[in-house]
C-alpha cells in the first residue's frame, strides 16, 4: 500500500531525515510557490527544480525511480486537462499543468518520504496550525488503520454472505447503508473508549510532545541554502 | 474533486488559501472552546470513520458503484463546526500523506469540500427541518454538498484560466449532478439506518449553537470577497468562464423579459449577472433536490 | 500506600443512557495485596463495574479508593492509584509510537520529558518490549499491543491493577508470560476474565456477577465449581 511504503521511507536515516520538520515544511512550501508562480514556458526553471529535488532524493537515500513513479499519481488528471488545453490551442498552459503538477507532487513526496507523519504534525503545530486541528489529525491518523480494517472485515463478511449480489433491488442501498451506520456507531463507541483510556491515564486536556522539536544551526543552514537555491532559480539569477 | 497543485492560478490558490486558513483557524479555536476538551480526540476518530466509510461501496446501477463522501452525514451527527473541522483534517491528511489534492491547493479544497459543503448541508437541514421536511432536507443537504463542492472546484479551475471544452464541462456537471443525487440518497439511507440503531446519533439542527453557523457564514463571506478580488485581478479569465459556460448569455435571456429595464445594467456588470445566474442555478438545484427528496420518501412510505 | 480497605463499593447502581440497568446494587471490598477474579456471563456488568473504580463512569451509591470518595475533585489522585488495562488494547494505545504511548501518563502528570522517557523504557523492559520503542502501535501484533498497554499502566506505579480480559488475543506462551509477569507484580489486582485458568493461577478469591449484581463471593475453585464455569468440565458432562 502507498502510505506503508512512504512510512518506511520516512523511517530511514539520513541528513535530510534528521532535519527539523519545520525547516522541511517551510522549504517545501517555498518550492511549491516557486513552481506555481513560474512562467508557463520556463523550461529551464522546471529542469532546475527537478535537479534540486533529485539532489535531495539522493541525499536522503530514497529510491529515485520509486519517487518518480509514485509522483505519477497526478498524471491521469493532469494529462486530461493538459490534452484539453492543447486542443484548445493553449500549448503553453498544457505543458505547464503537466510539469507543475508533477513537480509539486514530487516535492510533497520528498517531504513525507523524509519525515515521519507524527513529526510532520508536530512541525505543523509549531508553525502555528491550530492545536485542535493538529490533535484531530493525530487521532485521525492513528485510528485510520484500525477503523479501515474494521470496514474491510465488514465488507468481506458481507461478500461472504453474498449480501450484495442477491439482495433484492429495494434493499440494495439498505445493506451497505446499515454497514456504514454500524461502522459509525462502532467508531463513535471506540472514540468514547479511547477517551476513557486517556482519562484513566491522566489526560489533562492536551497531549504533551515527547521529543520537543529543536531548531538547530544545521536546520537553519540547510533551510537557508535550499531557500537560496530556490529563489535563485525562480528569479533567474 | 481534489484539486492538485499546478492547476490553479496564483490569485486563486492564494486567495482561497488565505480564506481557508483563517476559517479553519477560527473553527479550530471555536471547537476547542465550545466542546469539552474530550471531544477533540473523538473528532479524530470520526475523521478515520470518514476515510473508512469511503471504502464501502454502494451498488448504483448497471454494475457501477459509488461511495459516501460524508460531509453531510458528519454535519447531521456532529454538528456543523466540528464536521467542518473534521473534513478539513481529512483533506490535510489526504494532501500531505496520500498526495490526494495539492498542498497549495489545500485552501481551495478546504473551502470547497469542508466549508462550503458543510455549510450547505447544514443550511438545507436547518431550514427544511423546521417545516416538517426533515428527510427532504437531509437529502437536499447531501446532494447539494457534493454539487456545491464540485461546482466550486470547476469554477476555480475556470477562474484560473484552465480551458475545459463546453462538452466536457457539461459532462462534468452532469456527472456531478448524478453524484450529488447519489450522495443525497446515501446520506438519507445511512441516517435512517443510524436512527434505527439509536435515535440519539442524529441531532436536531436547533440544538446547535448559532455562533457555529456564524463562523461558517464568515468563511462564506471571505470566500465571496476573495472571489471578487480575483475577479478584479483577472477579469479576462472570468469573462472566458462566463462565455464557456454560457451563463451570461442564459442569464441575459432569463432577465430579458421580466426585467428588461435592468438589462443594460446587467451587461455593464457581467460578474453580477453571473453571480445572479449562479444563485438562480443553485436555487433551482435546491428546489429540485428538495422535491426529489420528498418524492423518494413518499414512495418509500407508500 | 493507603489504609484498609483499598477499595470499598457500597450499593452501586448504574444505568446507561439507553436505559440498560448494567449495575443493580453492587457491594464489594478489596484489601491491599489481594487478587480477586471477576467471573460472570457476557453482559453481566463486569466491565461497567471496573469503569466505576476510577470514576470513568459514576453511578449511584458509594465508591471509595484508598479512603477517597470517587468524585470530581479526587479523580486525578484516584486515577494515579488505579491502573486500568482495557479489554481492547487498540483503545488504549493512541500515541504515534510505543515509547510515546507509554510515556503518556507521566507526561500528562507533568513529569519532565527525560524522566518520563526513562520510566517508559523501564516499564517496557519490564514487559519484555524494550526493542519496540520506536514502532507504531498499529503495526504490533495483538499480544504485543497488550504488553505495551500494560507497560503504559505500570509506568504510573499504581497501587491497584485492574485488568479487563487480559488474556484475550494472547497465544498460549503469551498467556503464560502474562501470568508470570502479573505474579511478579506486588500490587493488589482485580481481574475480569472468562479464562478460569487465569483466575486459578492468579487469584485466591473470586466474585460472580449476574445481571448487574454480585451473586456470590468466595474461593476461586468453589465458585468455578458452583457455577459450572470450567470450560473443560462443561464439555465433558
Ligand atoms: N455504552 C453502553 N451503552 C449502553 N449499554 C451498554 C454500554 N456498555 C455496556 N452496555 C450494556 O450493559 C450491560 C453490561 O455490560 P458490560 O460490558 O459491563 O458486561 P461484561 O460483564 O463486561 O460483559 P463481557 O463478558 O461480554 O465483557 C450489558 O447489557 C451491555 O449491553
Ligand atoms: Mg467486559
Amino acid at each position: 500500500m502507498h502510505h506503508v511504503v512512504l512510512e518506511q521511507w520516512s523511517r530511514r536515516a539520513s541528513r535530510v531525515h534528521a532535519l527539523d520538520p519545520r525547516a522541511k515544511l517551510v522549504v517545501t512550501l517555498l518550492l511549491l510557490i516557486a513552481i506555481a508562480t513560474s512562467p508557463a514556458l520556463g523550461g529551464a526553471q522546471f529542469a532546475a527544480y527537478a535537479g534540486l529535488l533529485a539532489a535531495v532524493v539522493l541525499a536522503a537515500g530514497l529510491p529515485p525511480g520509486g519517487v518518480a513513479l509514485r509522483a505519477g499519481i497526478v498524471l491521469p488528471f493532469a494529462g486530461a486537462l493538459a490534452v484539453m488545453n492543447w486542443l484548445a490551442g493553449d500549448v503553453a498552459r498544457s505543458v505547464a499543468i503537466l510539469l507543475k503538477s508533477y513537480l509539486s507532487v514530487f516535492a510533497a513526496l520528498v517531504l513525507v518520504g523524509t519525515t515521519p507523519v507524527a513529526r510532520l504534525f508536530a512541525g505543523l503545530e509549531r508553525l502555528g496550525a491550530p492545536r485542535s486541528l493538529v490533535l484531530v489529525l493525530q487521532f485521525l491518523y492513528r485510528y485510520l488503520f484500525v477503523i479501515s480494517e474494521q470496514a474491510q472485515h465488514m465488507r468481506l463478511a458481507a461478500q461472504s454472505r453474498g449480501a450484495l449480489e442477491r439482495a433484492p433491488r429495494r434493499t440494495r442501498l439498505r445493506a451497505p447503508a446499515s454497514a456504514v451506520a454500524v461502522l459509525f456507531a462502532r467508531s463513535y463507541r471506540r472514540a468514547e473508549a479511547v477517551y476513557q483510556a486517556m482519562l484513566a491515564r491522566g489526560f489533562a486536556g492536551h497531549v504533551e510532545p515527547v521529543a520537543p522539536l529543536r531548531l538547530a544551526g544545521k536546520d537553519l543552514l540547510a533551510a537557508g541554502a535550499a531557500s537560496g537555491a530556490i529563489l535563485a532559480i525562480r528569479l533567474g539569477l | 474533486m481534489h484539486i492538485p497543485d499546478g492547476f490553479l492560478s496564483t490569485p486563486v490558490w492564494a486567495g482561497l488559501g488565505a480564506a481557508g486558513l483563517s476559517a479553519v483557524g477560527l473553527l479550530g479555536r471555536r471547537v476547542q472552546r465550545e466542546l469539552a476538551e474530550s471531544a477533540v480526540p473523538r473528532l479524530g476518530v470520526m475523521g478515520a470513520f470518514v476515510f473508512a466509510a469511503q471504502m464501502i461501496n454502494f451498488p448504483i446501477a448497471a454494475g457501477t458503484s459509488g461511495h459516501l463522501v460524508g460531509s453531510a452525514l458528519l454535519t447531521y451527527t456532529l454538528g456543523p463546526a466540528p464536521a467542518a473541522l473534521v473534513m478539513s483534517a481529512v483533506l490535510v491528511l489526504q494532501a500531505l500523506v496520500f498526495q490526494d489534492g495539492g498542498i497549495l491547493a489545500l485552501g481551495a479544497n478546504v473551502v470547497n469540500m469542508a466549508l462550503a459543503a458543510v455549510l450547505v448541508a447544514h443550511l438545507c437541514y436547518r431550514y427544511l427541518e423546521r417545516s416538517q421536511l426533515r428527510g427532504a432536507g437531509m437529502f437536499a443537504g447531501g446532494a447539494l454538498s457534493v454539487l456545491v463542492a464540485g461546482g466550486l472546484a470547476l469554477a476555480e479551475l475556470g477562474l484560473s484560466g484552465v480551458r475545459i471544452p463546453p462538452a466536457i464541462l457539461g459532462l462534468s456537471l452532469g456527472l456531478l449532478a448524478v453524484n450529488g443525487l447519489i450522495e443525497g440518497a446515501l446520506t438519507l439511507a445511512v441516517v435512517r439506518a443510524l436512527e434505527r440503531l439509536s435515535p440519539g446519533w442524529v441531532r436536531k439542527p436547533e440544538a446547535e449553537a448559532r455562533p457555529a453557523l456564524g463562523i461558517l457564514l464568515i468563511a462564506g463571506l471571505l470566500l465571496v470577497t476573495a472571489g471578487v478580488l480575483v475577479a478584479s485581478a483577472a477579469p479576462d479569465s472570468l469573462e472566458w468562464l462566463a462565455e464557456e459556460v454560457g451563463l451570461a448569455e442564459r442569464a441575459r435571456h432569463l432577465f430579458e423579459t421580466p426585467l428588461a429595464d435592468y438589462q443594460a445594467r446587467f451587461i455593464a456588470w457581467p460578474w453580477l449577472a453571473q453571480a445572479t445566474a449562479g444563485l438562480a442555478g443553485l436555487a433551482a438545484a435546491f428546489a429540485l433536490s428538495v422535491s426529489l427528496g420528498r418524492l423518494l420518501i413518499r414512495r418509500r412510505r407508500g | 500506600m493507603c489504609g484498609e480497605p483499598l477499595i470499598e463499593v457500597v450499593n452501586l447502581r448504574f444505568r446507561y443512557e439507553d436505559g440498560t440497568a448494567a449495575l443493580d446494587g453492587v457491594d464489594f471490598r478489596l484489601s491491599a495485596s489481594e487478587t480477586v477474579a471477576l467471573l460472570g456471563p457476557n453482559g453481566s456488568g463486569k466491565t461497567t463495574f471496573l469503569l466505576h473504580l476510577n470514576g470513568l463512569l459514576q453511578g449511584e451509591g458509594e465508591v471509595r479508593v484508598c479512603g477517597l470518595k470517587v468524585e470530581k475533585q479526587n479523580l486525578a489522585a484516584i486515577r494515579r492509584k488505579v491502573g486500568l488495562l482495557f479489554q481492547d488494547p487498540d483503545e488504549q494505545l493512541f500515541m504515534p509510537s510505543v515509547l510515546e504511548d507509554v510515556a503518556f501518563g507521566p507526561l500528562s502528570a507533568g513529569v519532565p520529558p527525560e524522566e518520563a522517557l526513562r520510566r517508559a523504557r523501564q516499564a517496557l523492559a519490564q514487559v519484555g518490549m524494550a526493542e519496540a520503542c520506536d514502532r507504531a502501535p498499529y503495526h504490533l501484533s495483538a499480544g504485543e499491543k497488550r504488553r505495551v498497554a500494560l507497560a503504559g499502566v505500570l509506568v504510573a506505579e499504581p497501587e491497584v491493577l485492574i485488568l479487563d480480559e487480559p488474556t484475550t488475543y494472547l497465544d498460549p506462551p503469551g498467556q503464560r508470560d502474562l501470568v508470570a509477569l502479573l505474579r511478579r507484580l506486588p500490587q493488589a489486582k482485580i481481574i475480569a476474565t472468562h479464562d478460569v485458568n487465569l483466575a486459578r493461577a492468579l487469584a485466591q478469591r473470586a466474585v460472580f456477577f449476574e445481571r448487574g449484581r454480585i451473586v456470590s463471593d468466595g474461593p476461586v475453585e468453589e465458585l468455578i465449581e458452583r457455577f459450572g464455569w470450567d470450560t473443560s468440565a462443561a464439555s465433558g458432562s
